[in-house]
C-alpha cells in the first residue's frame, strides 16, 4: 500500500526584521499510510506547527514554503491555488487547534459551527449533517449528545470544546486530521477523558491524523509512528516503539529524561526552631463581600490548616480552580482571608498589605506563573533585580550592581543581560531573573505559583534543578503551586492536594507512592500519562460511578462526590466527611477507611 | 543624541517624516518667526488691501493692508506655544488623576471619575464662551479654558490604560512587596502607558489647535494687534470672496501643522505595533 500522505524535502523560510531569509524548518521527509496516526514532537520553536500548517497548505504570515513537496491522497498540496485549496481544508483536511475555548465562537451555537464545514462545501444538507454531527457527539462520550448542540461555548468546559472542535473536524469525514496540541491546556483528570474520545473516534473511522505535541507521554498513547523535531529539523524518526523504548539519538534522550522528573531530595534542616516558619490556621478565603456566616461570596478556600517548616518545600496540588493560586495571594497579602489568620514564625501577619512590616514582607516572596507578564518590559534586568535590593537591604550603586552580578550568576545567567529589556529574553531565560527576583530579597519563603506550567519539558527541568540547589545552598523554603502531580513529587517534602477549595489529602511524598490515597488523590495520580503504548487502554477505562440518591442540603459535604468512583449512597451524600490519619502519615478528607481504599485502589491498578 | 534621533526619523515610515517635517517647520516659525518678520505685525505697509505675491509683501497684504507674512510669522507662535502647552497641561493633569484614581481603589476612583463625567457633559465652546464673556479674553484665561476643557478625555484614555495594567503580575508583584502608591504609579504603571499617552497628546494638541483657532474666529481669542492664526482667518473673511492670499495662508498653516501632527502621531503607532 503506498503512503497516503507524503512530505518531501520540505523547507519554510521567514524573513527577520533586517530583510534575510532564513530557514525555520528544513529538509522535512515523512510519509504516512491511510488510518495511521504520525506525531510531531519537539520543544517551543521546534517547527512543529509550522509543519502541520504546511500540510494545510498555509504558511504563517512572514512565512513561506521555499520548497520541497506535500502530498495527501492524489493532490499535490504545493501547485495548488488559493481557490484549490480552499476546497481542501475543513473538508479532505481538517485542523484541530490547541484552544479550543478561543477557536469557537461564542455568539453562535455549537451545532451552528459543528455543521458549518459540511454545509460550506455543500457535502450533505443540514438536517443529515446535523444527524452526523450528534452522532460524533455521542462517538465522542459529549454529555447529552442529542441536546449539546443548541448550547453556546461559554456553557461548557474546555474539555468538552476540545472534543466539540474535534466533532467539527470529523464531520466532512476528512482523509487527514491534524490535532495541534489538542490536550495541552487541559487539567490531567479531562486530558485522559478527551484523549480516550480522540482514541476512540480515531480508531472507529480509521482517520488518517497527524498529531503535534511536546508531551512524549500523551504521543504514547495515540500514535504509530514519531517524528522528532529540533530546531526545525527532524531529529529521530521512526515507529512509536522504537523511539520511545529504544531512542537513537541524544536529543530524543533528554526530552524521555526531562519528562520523567527526577526526585531531588534536599535534607530537611536539623536545627529546627520551635515556631515553623509559616503556619496557616483555619483559613477561609473568597471573593466578593464577607456574609454574615463569615464565609464570603464567592468561597475559594476552606478551612486550610498547615504548617511550612523552615527550608522545607510544600507542593500544592489541584485542577485549575482548586483554589492554589488563591492560598499564594492569601499569604503574600494581596487577598485578606475571611477568616482564620496566618502566622509567620510563630506571629501573626496582618491580613492584608497593609499594616505589615517591610521585613514581613521581605520574608515572604511570589514568583508567578508566566514571566512574561510577571516582568515589568519597560524596565531593564538590571533595575528589576535591583529593585529589591534597594528597597529591602539599602543596597545602592555599585554594591547593588555587584550583588545584581551576584545573582545572575546564582541563576546562571550571563553578566551581560543586565542593561537589557526582559523582551529579547528566552522563556528561560525570564522565568529565572523572575525567581531572582524573589532570591534578591533574601527571603525565608517563596511561593511558586505554577513557575515551570508555560515552559518545555527540558527548560522547566532546568528550572527545578535551580530552585533545588537554591534551597541547598540558601536554606529558602518553598510553596510550590502546581496542577502536575509527577513535578510536586520530584521537589516537595510535603504535598497538599486541593480540590475545589478544601484539603482533600495532606501528608509526605512518600505517602503518594502506594495506595491507599484519597479517591481524587488517586483520579489525579492515575491521569497522569505513563510513557507506554496501551497505558490509556489499562487506566481504569470504565470507570463507572456508583449511583446515588439526591444529596442532603447540608454545605459541608464531600464537594468531590459527584466524581468519586467510590462514594457511597446514604453517607456520602448526607453526612460531611471527617478527617482523619492514614497508617502512612497522610491525613484525608473521606469517609471510607484505609483497609476499604487500598483494596478499591489496588484494583484498579 | 543627534546621531541616536537621526536614526530614529529615519526609521520612520514616509507619511511620518512628512509630518514631522511640517511639526518642526512650525516649531521652528513658532520659535524664530517674530525675528524674521520683515515688518511689525501692526504696520500698513500696502496701500492696496487684499494685494496679491509682491516683491515688498511675500505673501501679499490683509483688510487693512498689513504685511500677511509678518502677521503669519508673529501669530504661528500662539498658536503652537498655546495649544502646546494646554495640552501639556491637560496630558499632566488627566494622567495624574488617572494614576491617583489606579492605584488608590474605588473610594478614590468612583469620586474623581464621577467628577470628570460631570466636566465632560458640560459643551466645550459653550463654557469657553461663558468664560471669556465672564473674565474678558487673556493669554492666561485660553491656556486654562483649553486645558480644562481636555483634562478629562484624557483622564478617561489615561485611567482606562492604568486600571488594566494594575492587575499585571508585575504591579502585583511591586504590591506584595510592599511597595508604595508612589512607586506603583511612577515606576510600575506609567512607564507602560507612555506610548499610547504619546499618541493621546498629539490629538489633544490638534483639538486645542482647532478650539483656539476656533475662538479667535468668533472674535473671543488672542486680541488685536497680535492674532493667532484663527484670528488672521476671521479679520481677512471678507477676502474670501476674491480668494485673497491673506486668508488662504493662514487657512493653510493651520491645515499642515495639524496633518502634520497628526501624521507624525500615526507614524508612532504604527512603528510601535
Amino acid at each position: 500500500m503506498t503512503a497516503h500522505v507524503e512530505v518531501k524535502g520540505l523547507c519554510v523560510t521567514a524573513r527577520n526584521a533586517a530583510g534575510e531569509t532564513f530557514p525555520i524548518v528544513s529538509d522535512i521527509d515523512f510519509s504516512l499510510k491511510r488510518g495511521e496516526v504520525l506525531a510531531l514532537i519537539g520543544e517551543s520553536g521546534s517547527g512543529k506547527t509550522t509543519i502541520a500548517l504546511t500540510l494545510l497548505g498555509h504558511a504563517r504570515p512572514g512565512a513561506k514554503i521555499a520548497g520541497g513537496s506535500i502530498r495527501v491522497g492524489e493532490s499535490d498540496l504545493l501547485s495548488l491555488d488559493a481557490k484549490g485549496l480552499a476546497a481542501l481544508r475543513g473538508n479532505r483536511i481538517a485542523y484541530i487547534a490547541q484552544s479550543a475555548a478561543s477557536a469557537f465562537n461564542p455568539s453562535r451555537t455549537i451545532m451552528d459551527q459543528v455543521v458549518e464545514p459540511a454545509l460550506i462545501h455543500h457535502l450533505m444538507p443540514r438536517a443529515q449533517a446535523e444527524k452526523k454531527a450528534v452522532e460524533l457527539f455521542r462517538a465522542l462520550a459529549l454529555p447529552s449528545p442529542d441536546t449539546i448542540g443548541s448550547r453556546y461555548p461559554h456553557q461548557l468546559s474546555g474539555g468538552q470544546l476540545q472534543r466539540l472542535m474535534a466533532a467539527m473536524a470529523l464531520v466532512t469525514d476528512p482523509e487527514l486530521v491534524i490535532l495541534d496540541e489538542p490536550t495541552t491546556a487541559l487539567d490531567v483528570t479531562t486530558q485522559i477523558e478527551v484523549l480516550r474520545a480522540f482514541k476512540a473516534v480515531v480508531l472507529e473511522r480509521g482517520a488518517t491524523a497527524i498529531y503535534v505535541s511536546h508531551d512524549l507521554a500523551v504521543v504514547a498513547q495515540m500514535a504509530d509512528q514519531i517524528v522528532v523535531l529540533n530546531q526545525g529539523r527532524i531529529r529521530e524518526q521512526g515507529l512509536a516503539d522504537q523511539v520511545l523504548h529504544r531512542p537513537a539519538d541524544d536529543y530524543t534522550r533528554t526530552l524521555m529524561a526531562a519528562a520523567r522528573p527526577a526526585i531531588r531530595p534536599a535534607p530537611r534542616q536539623a536545627d529546627l526552631p520551635s515556631a515553623p516558619l509559616l503556619e496557616i490556621r483555619d483559613m477561609t478565603a473568597g471573593y466578593g463581600k464577607i456574609g454574615k456566616d463569615g464565609h464570603p461570596r464567592i468561597p475559594v478556600l476552606r478551612n486550610i490548616n498547615l504548617t511550612i517548616e523552615r527550608g522545607a518545600t510544600l507542593g500544592v496540588i489541584g485542577e485549575s480552580g482548586s483554589g492554589k493560586s488563591t492560598m499564594a495571594r492569601v499569604i503574600a497579602g494581596l487577598l485578606p482571608p475571611a477568616q482564620g489568620e496566618v502566622l509567620l514564625n510563630g506571629e501573626p501577619l496582618p491580613p492584608g498589605l497593609k499594616g505589615r512590616t517591610r521585613e514581613q514582607f521581605r520574608r515572604i516572596q511570589l514568583v508567578f506563573q508566566n514571566a512574561d507578564t510577571a516582568l515589568n518590559p519597560a524596565h531593564s534586568v538590571g533595575e528589576i533585580l535591583s529593585r529589591p535590593l534597594g528597597f529591602y537591604h539599602g543596597l545602592k550603586g555599585n554594591a547593588a550592581r555587584l550583588r545584581v552580578l551576584e545573582l545572575l550568576d546564582l541563576i546562571r545567567l550571563p553578566a551581560t543581560v543586565i542593561d537589557r529589556r526582559c523582551g529579547g529574553l528566552s522563556g528561560g531565560q525570564k522565568q529565572r531573573i523572575n525567581l531572582a527576583r524573589a532570591l534578591a530579597a533574601d527571603p525565608d519563603l517563596i511561593l511558586c505559583d505554577e513557575v515551570t506550567s508555560a515552559l518545555d519539558t527540558v527548560v522547566g527541568a532546568a528550572i527545578l534543578d535551580l530552585m533545588a540547589e537554591l534551597r541547598k545552598e540558601l536554606g529558602v523554603a518553598y510553596m510550590f503551586i502546581s496542577h502536575d502531580i509527577s513535578t510536586v513529587r520530584a521537589i516537595c517534602d510535603d504535598i497538599l492536594v486541593l480540590y475545589s477549595g478544601d484539603m482533600v489529602e495532606m501528608g509526605g511524598r512518600e505517602g503518594y507512592v502506594h495506595a491507599p490515597f484519597h479517591p481524587y488523590t488517586d483520579l489525579l495520580i492515575g491521569s497522569v500519562p505513563e510513557m507506554r503504548a496501551g497505558w490509556l487502554e489499562e487506566s481504569g477505562a470504565a470507570r463507572s460511578l456508583p449511583l446515588i440518591g439526591a444529596s442532603a442540603d447540608e454545605t459541608e459535604l464531600c464537594r468531590f462526590l459527584p466524581r468519586c468512583a467510590a462514594r457511597i449512597d446514604g453517607l456520602c451524600n448526607i453526612t460531611p466527611p471527617p478527617r482523619h490519619a492514614l497508617h502512612k502519615g497522610n491525613n484525608i478528607l473521606c469517609h471510607h477507611d484505609e483497609a476499604v481504599l487500598t483494596r478499591l485502589q489496588n484494583l484498579v491498578a | 543624541m543627534t546621531a541616536s534621533s537621526l536614526r530614529w526619523a529615519k526609521a520612520l515610515p514616509l507619511s511620518a517624516k512628512i509630518g514631522l517635517i511640517f511639526v518642526l517647520f512650525w516649531l521652528a516659525v513658532a520659535v524664530f518667526g517674530p525675528m524674521l518678520a520683515p515688518y511689525p505685525v501692526g504696520a500698513f505697509v500696502a496701500y492696496d488691501v487684499f494685494d496679491g505675491m509682491s516683491a515688498q509683501n511675500w505673501l501679499g497684504s490683509d483688510y487693512l493692508g498689513r504685511d500677511v507674512l509678518s502677521r503669519l510669522l508673529s501669530g504661528a507662535r500662539y498658536t503652537v506655544g498655546l495649544a502646546a502647552a494646554a495640552a501639556l497641561l491637560a496630558s499632566a493633569t488627566g494622567t495624574a488623576l488617572a494614576l491617583t484614581a489606579a492605584v488608590g481603589g474605588p473610594k478614590v476612583d468612583e469620586p474623581l471619575s464621577r467628577f470628570m463625567d460631570t466636566l465632560i457633559s458640560i459643551p466645550s465652546k459653550i463654557l469657553s464662551l461663558v468664560l471669556v464673556a465672564a473674565f474678558g479674553s487673556s493669554l492666561p484665561l485660553l491656556l486654562l479654558i483649553a486645558a480644562v476643557t481636555y483634562v478629562p478625555g484624557n483622564y478617561r484614555i489615561a485611567r482606562a490604560l492604568a486600571v488594566n495594567l494594575a492587575q499585571m503580575d508585575y504591579v502585583q508583584v511591586a504590591r506584595a512587596r510592599g511597595e508604595g502608591r508612589f512607586h506603583l504609579a511612577l515606576r510600575e504603571i506609567l512607564p507602560n502607558m507612555i506610548h499610547p499617552l504619546l499618541a493621546d497628546f498629539g490629538l489633544r494638541f490638534v483639538f486645542i489647535v482647532l478650539l483656539l483657532s476656533g475662538l479667535s474666529f468668533l472674535g473671543l481669542g488672542v486680541q488685536p494687534p497680535d492674532a493667532d492664526l484663527g484670528s488672521l482667518v476671521r479679520e481677512n473673511i471678507s477676502g474670501l470672496g476674491e480668494g485673497a492670499l491673506a486668508i488662504l495662508m493662514p487657512a493653510f498653516a493651520i491645515a499642515t501643522l495639524t496633518v502634520g501632527v497628526n501624521l507624525l502621531i500615526d507614524g508612532l503607532k504604527g512603528k510601535r505595533a
